[in-house]
């Protein structure tokens, strides 16, 4: 099958590439465009290791071609950070809090928990656990996570109020 | 502040040294996206590997179509076990004195065992032409269960060990044998067991589980033909031994071959071993002389890489009335799959299954394993524990709890009275091993009060008399769990894997402007060795943790360790840090000296410096000690300040801790909730208590997936069940609890530094905990024991077989 | 929505798709009695998880999607939010030459009323639905379900209309429309036409969906106000299908029950609707004994298969103690 021109805007950048249309996101997103924080962990959509913010959605890149993307908005974990380097208060958080070891599930993990405090900026530690049901990680037992969630929602909500 | 003026409590706070939450070093990059782990490699060139598995757990291989996957544009090759043989590596040696087809040769001996690998240009070419490749088989019946595995009329499944009446660990009595291991007092024993005044005799099985690590295995192998040199990068938890296995079996030198453990993805035990993939993308890359990938899919992982436990043991316990244990017995029947593919000290087929004696002071033991063959992937490992370190305490800790139910004692006070005491450490056990400290009623103690031992006790009661009056469906379970682990395997002289003593290693490097390099033989998978092993080193030399880099897992500049697993990396590598950062002050202390013009005798070491006994104010800082290495060293003295130790430990270390689970059981739909879980530890000196808490609290949640839930069953055809994140239980967030972290220091007398290492622990109490915590909410209507998983389904059975719901 | 039975042909059905249906609870297969394994079960078939090739189309009208789906008939599927579809065509249990994306298609995307009823279009997200405010006034059980699909990242892309159409006896929606007695609307070659979603399950992965109809919306009549209402679903952990689930609808007044329905997720090849349920606690004020009759209509219909949640016997008491739940937290919701 001939390949198609894919168009993404990622990370605040537009980019283009050719991939079959069987493609899955996260292989165009590892191999074409090498943003390789993503992972893939496991074969049935469940583990979330994946997750990337796509036309502001939590979205498994694993379970999405890139044919269907063609045209998206994407934000990866190599996007959180500002462009002069300033960490995400979520990226800031996690490692404040020990909330990551092995650093596999956490790329995806970063990008649920940003999109999870668009949408409700104080979450309650239920809401949180609730929240990143859909990532999986094997290291930390999510506690010091939830932890670093809660604490970045705080400073976020901080600076808004202060910037207001 | 001048360096003169600064207190030596700042000074110390700045090294960020032992005993400091240290904030992670690693999570600049992986917070970033920027970690580099085997499947982020890109080579020019590069091909990528796939296998083609068998669809049968016994069968024979008729004939094997590779043409139309030949066909296929842009596949370069397809390797089966006729490429293999002229090279003779259709079969590869395991760590445990087995051999293990690396593609099968004519049968296929468990479902999802590797048959051909296709070699391709891209992942999705490769998948492609596995789809495209016809495999015929004759199906031949199956072994599933060990306990048929050695009945008379029994399938035979090792065609390649026909008539080999030895196998590695001594003699095979049947054709689906591998080992007899014995170790103990089998005729005082015998002779306790029938004194006693009460025996408890119980069935105890592990089912088997599989560690799942969130990255599966792969690796990428690149065989320079130029140069003649092979470099692989993989996920290695050992990669030294990788390389010289490697060099064993291609018979390229060991100075030729460059083994590089990136960043790995969580290991567990599952990255310990050689896997065909390996092998397949090594040859391949010879063949094709570009480098080849190959990275498994999570199904492919949890079919057909090392597995963990199923063990099926039958323990007997002697006691008196008093439930002062006189003499156990313990027999395990070992299912290790298809092939014998343990990864295990070399003396140890069973690894250390024989701490089965647990916490307890238990006068005389005898202990038997028979290993045998089923139709079901090879293994096992030590999945989050030390060496078969968690069936032995699931085990013991089980035993324990039946015992108790006997005799009618809280399982609490039944530990009190059998805990080995302080001053019987140095403990030599019945079953051989020599425990080097502990403090059990201490932690004991600490930990029944602290979650009200009592009074959970007494709300039991209440709850209980609820349930009978009708007023609650709930059943609450208190379980409690005393573990010894024995870990950091270990002394040379009975620790090796393949004939390589498991000592361990570091080197050091001091710069002149007075930073340091450090590299291990050992290789982090999460445990944040960048981070604590300069911890440990900042004390020792007095260089700030921050300006000491720590690198691990490339053979070329690595000092050769035997890797991380069963909690060793602190009992071994630590040690060799902190002996190698000694050698590194001595000979500071002798170029302070020199610097100073006193005698070596007349320095006292204060933190980070070297200062004149009795005039303090004379000083030289490590810094300054540095730069003086690179240019005014004592004549006779070489210049440089670097030290390498290769540390053998003396023995093993012994961490333990006090577990307590709370659970309410709902007895109509078998759901179990966790209400509270406290668990302390004791792993002697603590190095980060910031990665310690992180350490248990994943342990601890790798525990409640293995005691709820998790299993890799199979069915009377050899089928696996239970191979996909759908029905593999690894819980969310939602399904985990909060836990409760506390501890007690009993530092190891042995350690340079008295650590014990702590990363399995969790999992070895935790399960234990578990599991007595859902057999105790049902104590109290007869139960004695009820196997893991306490999954929903089970736990309703429970309740139905005893009348609890209609 | 586009009946899967085009794509994956019973006669030959990959062996690795009895592994998927088993794990999702589904007992129908061609030599298996329902409820019971084959003795002769799953070998493994399946091999990799990369997808088949295909040719890939955006259309932007429902009419360019029907078009579409009758020009390239058997070797063609429909594509929604993807999250049933794409996972097995990554197993290759299907593996269409043609993938119709309906997500341009403007007019399958809206929440609103129609008179009495709500219509909900088809690519509505089940986030969507969560986060609607007039669904969780009017129907709110929509969104307690809802909440019990899966986890945040599939809710953001699968869709309602998904969930209801590809027949997947796991998918929790059919239970509750079946309860609702909800009606859908597909449009096909030959026009549009609905179907009570009581009458949409045929099979395990078999609907009422003729060859190259698309669903295009659900019809809900409103419940009244004050009607009590539950999703109960049982399940291993967040993310799993239902060992068992219930929905419940009723409405009560001066503490009599005036109408009720309940219905079955994931204890048959089909969501079932348990019509002598809802007519047990017709009149009653929920006595015990009415609700115990109503839960035993329930476990007497309820088949399940035997799979990784639990044996059969286990899965059918499930079933009764949902339903029994279910009964009790609508009865106290109701005004």
């Amino acid at each position: 099958m001939t390949k198609m021109h894919i168009k993404l805007t990622v990370n605040g950048r537009a980019v283009e590439t050719l991939a079959e249309p069987r493609m899955l996101l996260i292989h165009v997103l590892r191999e074409e465009l090498s943003l390789t924080g993503p992972h893939i962990g496991c074969d049935t959509s469940h583990c979330g290791a994946c997750t990337v913010d796509l036309n502001g959605k939590s979205v498994k890149s694993c379970t999405v071609f890139a044919a269907q993307a063609n045209g998206a908005t994407i934000l990866t974990i190599e996007g959180m950070a500002a462009a002069d380097g300033t960490l995400h208060p979520l990226q800031e958080a996690f490692r404040e809090h020990h909330g990551l070891q092995c650093g596999f599930c956490t790329p995806g993990m970063i990008t649920r928990a940003y999109r999870l405090l668009q949408e409700n900026p104080n979450p309650s530690e239920a809401e949180i656990r609730a929240g990143i049901s859909g990532n999986l990680c094997r290291c930390t037992g999510y506690q010091n996570i939830v932890k670093a969630i809660r604490a970045a929602a705080e400073r976020m909500s901080t600076s808004k109020e202060a910037a207001e | 502040m001048s360096a003169a003026a600064e207190t030596a409590e700042a000074r110390t706070q700045k090294l960020e040294g032992l005993g400091t939450k240290r904030k992670r070093v690693e999570d600049a990059r992986f917070t970033q996206g920027k970690g580099h782990y085997v499947d982020d490699i890109k080579l020019p060139g590069m091909l990528f590997g796939d296998f083609v598995r068998s669809q049968y757990g016994h069968a024979r291989i008729k004939s094997i179509k590779k043409d139309a996957a030949l066909a296929l544009p842009g596949v370069v090759a397809v390797l089966t076990a006729a490429e293999l043989k002229p090279l003779k590596l259709h079969y590869m040696p395991t760590l445990a004195g087995d051999v293990q087809a690396v593609l099968a040769d004519e049968k296929v001996l468990f479902q999802g065992q590797e048959i051909a690998f296709v070699v391709a240009q891209d992942r999705y070419t490769a998948a492609d032409a596995v789809e495209l490749i016809e495999v015929e088989y004759e199906e031949l019946p199956a072994i599933n269960d060990p306990t048929k595995a050695m009945a008379p009329n029994a399938p035979v499944l090792r065609d390649d060990l026909a008539g080999k009446t030895e196998g590695a660990h001594g003699k095979r009595k049947h054709h689906n044998h591998i080992f007899t291991w014995e170790v103990g007092d089998a005729e005082a024993t015998t002779s306790a067991l029938a004194r006693a005044e009460v025996v408890a005799k119980e069935r105890i099985v592990y089912q088997r589980v599989h560690p799942c690590p969130l990255e599966t295995c792969g690796c990428v192998a690149s065989m320079d033909k130029i140069n003649g040199h092979l470099t692989v990068w993989g996920t290695f938890q050992a990669p030294h031994a990788v390389r010289t296995v490697a060099s064993l079996i291609s018979g390229i030198p060991e100075h030729k071959i460059r083994i590089i453990s990136p960043d790995i993805g969580g290991g567990f035990g599952n990255k310990v071993g050689v896997y065909p993939g390996y092998i397949c993308s090594i040859v391949a890359s010879i063949v094709t002389g570009v480098p080849v990938k190959w990275i498994e899919d999570r199904m492919e992982n949890l079919l057909a890489t090392a597995f963990a436990r199923d063990y099926h043991m039958t323990g007997e316990i002697a006691a008196t009335k008093e439930g002062r244990i006189t003499a156990l017995r313990c027999h395990v029947l070992a299912d290790h799959g298809a092939f014998d593919a343990c990864a295990d000290p070399t003396k140890y087929p069973a690894g250390f299954f024989s701490i089965c004696t647990g916490s307890y002071d238990i006068p005389v033991a005898h202990l038997t394993v028979d290993g045998v063959y089923t139709n079901k992937a090879p293994g096992g490992v030590a999945y989050r524990c030390s060496f078969r370190v968690t069936e032995a305490s699931y085990f013991i800790e089980r035993m324990i709890d039946v015992l108790a139910r006997k005799l009618q004692l809280d399982p609490a006070e039944i530990r009190r009275r059998n805990l080995i005491r302080k001053e019987q450490f140095p403990y030599h056990s019945a079953l051989g091993w020599e425990y080097d400290s502990g403090d059990y009623l201490t932690a004991l103690d600490k930990a029944l009060k602290t979650v009200d031992y009592a009074g959970l006790r007494d709300e039991q009661r209440r709850n209980r008399a609820a349930f009978a009056r009708g007023e609650t469906r709930q059943l609450m379970g208190i379980g409690v769990s005393f573990f010894t682990e024995i870990v950091g395997a270990g002394p040379i002289k009975n620790c090796d894997i393949l004939g390589l003593g498991m000592f361990d290693s570091c080197e050091i490097r001091v710069h002149p402007t007075g930073s340091a390099i450090a590299r291990l033989g050992t290789i982090s998978q999460g445990q944040g060795h960048a981070t604590t092993f300069a911890q440990i080193l900042a004390s020792e030399i007095g260089i700030p943790a921050a300006n000491i880099t720590v690198e691990e897992g490339d053979t070329d500049t690595a000092p050769y360790g035997l890797g991380t697993y069963g909690s060793r990396s602190t009992p071994v590598a630590g040690a060799a840090t902190a002996m190698a950062g000694r050698k590194i002050r001595a000979k500071a202390q002798m170029i302070a000296a020199y610097l100073l013009e006193v005698h070596d005798d007349d320095l006292e070491w204060d933190v980070d410096r070297f200062r004149v006994k009795g005039a303090p104010e004379r000083f030289k800082t490590m810094a300054e000690i540095a730069f003086a290495a690179y240019n005014k060293v004592p004549p006779g003295m070489e210049p440089g300040l670097e030290a390498v130790s290769y540390y053998d430990p003396p023995n093993m270390t012994y961490p333990f801790g006090a577990y307590v689970a709370v659970v309410d059981v709902e007895v109509d739909t078998g759901v179990t909730q966790i209400r509270r879980f406290y668990a302390l530890d004791d792993c002697g000196t603590r190095i980060n208590p910031m990665i310690i808490e992180g350490q248990v609290h994943g342990g601890l949640t790798e525990a409640l997936a293995i005691a709820m839930g998790q299993e890799i069953a199979y069915d009377e055809f050899g089928n696996a069940k239970n191979v996909s994140l759908l029905d593999f239980f690894l819980p969310t967030a939602v399904e985990t609890p909060v836990w409760e972290t506390d501890h007690t220091t009993t530092p190891s007398p042995h350690h340079p530094i008295g650590a014990k290492g702590v990363g399995e622990s969790p999992n070895v109490g935790g399960v234990s905990a578990f599991s007595n915590a859902v057999n105790d909410a049902f104590a109290h209507l007869g139960l004695v024991h009820t196997a893991m998983p306490h999954d929903h389904w089970r736990v309703w059975k429970t309740a139905k077989s005893l009348g609890l719901v209609s | 929505m586009q009946s899967q039975r085009q794509a994956v042909d019973f006669g030959y059905l990959p062996r690795r798709g009895r592994i998927i249906l088993e794990a999702t609870g589904a007992s129908s297969r061609p030599d298996v009695n329902s409820g019971e394994h084959s003795a002769r079960d799953t070998p493994r078939e399946e091999q990799k998880v990369i997808p088949a090739p295909f040719d890939y189309h955006r259309p932007r009208t429902l009419d360019e999607a029907i078009a579409l789906l009758a020009a390239h008939d058997e070797a063609a599927r429909i594509v929604a939010g993807g999250h049933s579809l794409i996972p097995m065509m990554k197993l290759r249990l299907a593996a269409p030459e043609h993938l119709i994306d309906l997500q341009d298609v403007a007019e399958l995307r809206r929440i609103g009323g129609d008179g009495p009823a709500l219509v909900i279009g088809a690519m509505t997200s089940q986030q969507e639905v969560i986060a609607s405010a007039l669904l969780a006034a009017k129907c709110p059980i929509l969104r307690e379900t809802a909440l019990q699909i899966a986890d945040p990242q599939v809710r953001a892309l699968g869709t309602i209309g998904g969930n209801v159409a590809n027949g997947d006896p796991g998918n929790d929606m059919p239970a509750v429309m079946m309860a609702l007695d909800a009606h859908y609307r597909v449009k096909g070659p030959d026009g549009a036409r609905e179907v009570a979603a009581r009458d949409f399950y045929l099979g395990s992965f078999d609907t009422a969906l003729k060859p190259g109809e698309i669903l295009t919306a659900i019809v809900i009549p409103a419940p009244p106000e004050g009607h009590g209402y539950a999703y109960e679903k049982q399940k291993r952990k967040i993310g799993d299908y239902a060992t068992a689930a219930a929905a419940v609808i009723l409405t009560v007044a001066q503490g009599r029950c005036t109408a009720a329905s309940v219905a079955l997720t994931n204890v048959a090849p089909t969501p079932l609707f348990v019509a002598a349920s809802g007519q047990a606690l017709v009149g009653t004020r929920f006595e015990t004994s009415a609700v115990a009759e109503a839960v035993r209509h329930a476990t007497t219909l309820a088949h399940p298969a035997a799979d990784q949640r639990g044996p059969a016997e286990f899965r059918t008491h499930v079933a009764g103690v949902m339903v029994r739940r279910a009964i009790e937290r609508a009865k106290a919701r109701a005004a």
